[in-house]
């Protein structure tokens, strides 16, 4: 049986063509490129091109920094913990201002900076499960606040933060503005140029590049103290030997999601609206969010009566990948904290199950899991002690 | 921590193959009708459990003969995770052919092992172990319905968490027969506390009756109150504790040494006893005559140790200082 990957937003599969660059690098060209011999120096032309990928992609300039690192969780883990060092533990801005959907990497890294005394403000999110100019205006304060953090789009529902006008209101406060963009590269344009962003993460495994290597966008001029302390890489912001063939197919992974992003637009967008509609064909059923707030690849559904968690295991046993952010299905049983932000409803705590789609899912595959997620509804549905109830 | 926690992801890889089956195939799944029961000379007895903004919810369904009270069919209905279909499945057949009495026997404990694939695995990871708790609340609900009194005379007398319908007893019973130590352990267990945590302890969100800490406190100091009384009541001299050894000896000397020692104008006193590796040591210190006697280090002190090894234990040995 082939199996279909629905779950996207949690990794992806690694283009075979991003591969294929990283290759030589594990090989003949395995120097360490601060070596001044020719085994060193030799992997420069490919960091290079790697390096202009990455600036291009995101729009950058070549007076701001993109710090290559292992993940968006460290780069996030940067921003939050080099600000607290640079601004907030001597005041008088002492406030970091995030969201209560944010992923674990903030909202942990925040509430461990909460615990040596930084002040964090966790903001709602709107009707429309989103933190808007609004709710921004409403808790900056240009005196208190160091920094605001809040991601581009959300993991869970695809939900896109207007990230152009909340770093514009930060600008206009003279306040830093972060924003994680680990759901956003290569689902949506992002362009620093035209956003006035200070600080930007990504992760190179959620565009179809390797796991472990992740970057760090720094506005010019901007101090952050590093997280990593060592050597001279990266300008002495984070020390570490740069993983070479990493780097490299990160660069050739950010061009391609580039170059992918009218198909992601259009024909990923598609085929998620046709499994969508199909989902919802199904009765009590619901999407979270309004399609056209969300990323083109990204359906949250909920099936009235059917834990989340039974039905992921249902559709794994045939050959379905997709995720839920059930609390049956968590290490701590804790709901998600994104879902109790969103206040959709309780159940949705326990229904919920993330779709999420690539450029390299198929109509063929949309149409198979339509059916089994069907299949597995009816089965479950059927077991349910509360579906004929809420009827 | 250790080498097993440290890459995730393993949820499923912890549930038994007799879990797997029973998520893909429950035997007991569906209900019985009205009908069904009737043409069988059964009762039908319909008990709900838990909801849905919780987790977990299940429906029991049990055809019960009237005049032998013995479960005739059981049938369940879960709105559950996978672990909580495949317990509830379990917890329909354990209770299968058994009278209602007998089911009400049913616990949490006997529900997961008869899951296990080999005796000493657990079926499932002890976060999920809530699951199998509700199967034996929903028993605990069915059995009232038939004999018609309130489930709080059999038992959940008080709800201490609202979030997870959790009850003092159950809570009690969870504590006491898994021998849990910590809240977070109850939490795995139950569930109470997973949700507002209002329960835990004082100070959440909203003000409990009863909470988890004190719960915990109370119940482990009764388990150890008993455990010191069972020790106390125990007639093996090796199983008492420290203080309980002294009281024996003493009493022994009391009545077969010291008379006759003081028949001589001597006497003695125990200064120590210290325990180690499966030796009793008894510390004495000789008194009056006995003091430089002679026969103090040799015979007597032969009589003093064979006596309290025939009344006490052959682990005791008795040096003098």
């Amino acid at each position: 049986m082939d199996r279909i990957y629905l779950d996207n937003n949690a990794t992806t599969l690694v283009d075979p063509r991003v591969r294929e660059a990283m290759e030589p690098f594990f090989t003949e060209q395995y120097g360490n490129p601060n070596s001044l011999h020719s085994f060193g120096t030799e992997v420069h032309p490919a960091m290079h091109l790697a390096m202009d990928r990455l600036y291009c992609g995101i729009g950058a300039s070549d007076e701001d920094d993109i710090i290559v690192n292992s993940c968006a969780s460290e780069g996030n883990n940067h921003v939050l913990k080099g600000i607290y060092f640079d601004l907030v533990r001597n005041g008088p801005k002492n406030e970091i201002l995030t969201t209560q959907v944010e992923h674990p990497c903030v909202r942990n890294s925040c509430a461990f900076l909460e615990s040596l005394g930084a002040r964090v403000t966790y903001m709602p999110v709107n009707a429309d499960g989103i933190v808007d100019a609004e709710t921004l205006r409403r808790h900056i304060h240009p005196d208190r606040t160091a920094l605001v953090s809040v991601m581009w789009a959300n993991n869970e529902t695809g939900l896109v933060f207007p990230v152009r006008e909340l770093a514009e209101i930060c600008r206009e406060n003279g306040v830093l503005f972060h924003t994680d963009a680990v759901q956003a590269i290569g689902k949506l344009p992002v362009d620093v140029a035209r956003v006035p962003v200070d600080f930007l993460t990504f992760s190179a495994h959620k565009f179809h590049g390797p796991k472990g290597v992740g970057g760090l966008f720094i506005r010019k001029g901007l101090k952050l103290t590093p997280l990593i302390h060592g050597g001279e890489q990266m300008g002495g912001r984070r020390a570490g030997t740069i993983n070479v063939p990493y780097l490299v197919g990160m660069g050739a992974a950010m061009g391609l999601a580039v170059e992918s992003l009218a198909y992601e637009e259009s024909a990923v967008r598609a085929l998620r609206d046709r499994l969508e509609d199909a989902i919802l064909a199904i009765p009590d059923t619901m999407v979270v969010g309004k399609r056209e707030l969300r990323t083109p690849n990204t359906i949250l559904a909920s099936f009235r009566g059917i834990e989340g968690e039974a039905m992921i295991w249902d559709l794994n046993a045939s050959g379905v990948a997709a995720s839920t952010g059930s609390a049956c299905a968590s290490e701590s049983l804790e709901p998600n904290p994104t879902f109790v932000a969103m206040r959709i409803s309780d159940e949705l705590a326990h229904t919920g199950i993330r779709f999420s789609l690539s450029r390299f899912t198929t109509t063929e595959e949309i149409d198979r899991a339509a059916t089994v997620i069907r299949q597995s509804a009816q089965r479950l549905r059927a077991i349910s002690s509360t579906y004929q109830n809420n009827k | 921590m250790a080498k097993n926690d440290l890459i995730g992801g393993a949820l499923w890889e912890q549930y038994s193959a007799k879990v797997g089956e029973r998520m893909n195939n429950p035997r007991h799944r569906g209900e019985i009708t009205e009908e069904e029961a009737k043409a069988l000379g059964a009762r039908l007895v319909v008990a709900d459990w838990g909801a849905e903004a919780c987790g977990d919810a299940v429906r029991l369904y049990w055809a019960v003969d009237p005049k032998t009270d013995r479960i005739l069919q059981a049938k369940f209905k879960s709105f559950g995770c996978g672990t909580a279909i495949a317990s509830s499945d379990m917890m329909a057949e354990l209770a299968l052919g058994k009278t209602v009495d007998e089911a009400m026997r049913i616990t949490n404990i006997e529900v997961e092992k008869s899951l296990r694939d080999d005796p000493g695995t657990p079926a499932i990871p002890p976060q999920k172990m809530h699951c199998s708790v509700m199967a034996y609340d929903v028993i605990k609900k069915a059995a009232s319905l038939y004999k018609g009194v309130d489930m709080a005379s059999l038992a959940e007398e008080d709800i201490v968490c609202e979030c997870a319908r959790v009850g003092l007893r159950t809570i009690r019973d969870v504590i006491r027969i898994n021998d849990l130590k910590t809240v977070e352990e109850i939490t795995q267990y139950t569930k109470a506390g997973a949700f507002c945590k209002s329960c835990i302890r004082p100070g959440g969100h909203e003000a409990r009756k009863y909470y988890l800490v004190d719960i915990l406190r109370d119940t482990r100091a009764e388990m150890e109150k008993e455990r010191l009384f069972a020790q106390a009541d125990a007639g093996d001299f090796g199983a008492k504790n420290l203080i309980q050894k002294h009281r024996l000896i003493e009493k022994a000397l009391d009545e077969k040494i010291r008379p006759s020692l003081a028949a001589d104008g001597g006497s003695l006193e125990v200064v120590d006893i210290r325990e180690s590796e499966g030796t009793v040591d008894v510390y004495i210190r000789y008194l009056g005559a006995c003091r430089g006697c002679i026969s103090s280090t040799k015979g007597t002190l032969q009589f003093i140790e064979n006596m309290l090894r025939q009344e006490l234990s052959d682990s005791i040995r008795v040096i003098p200082l």
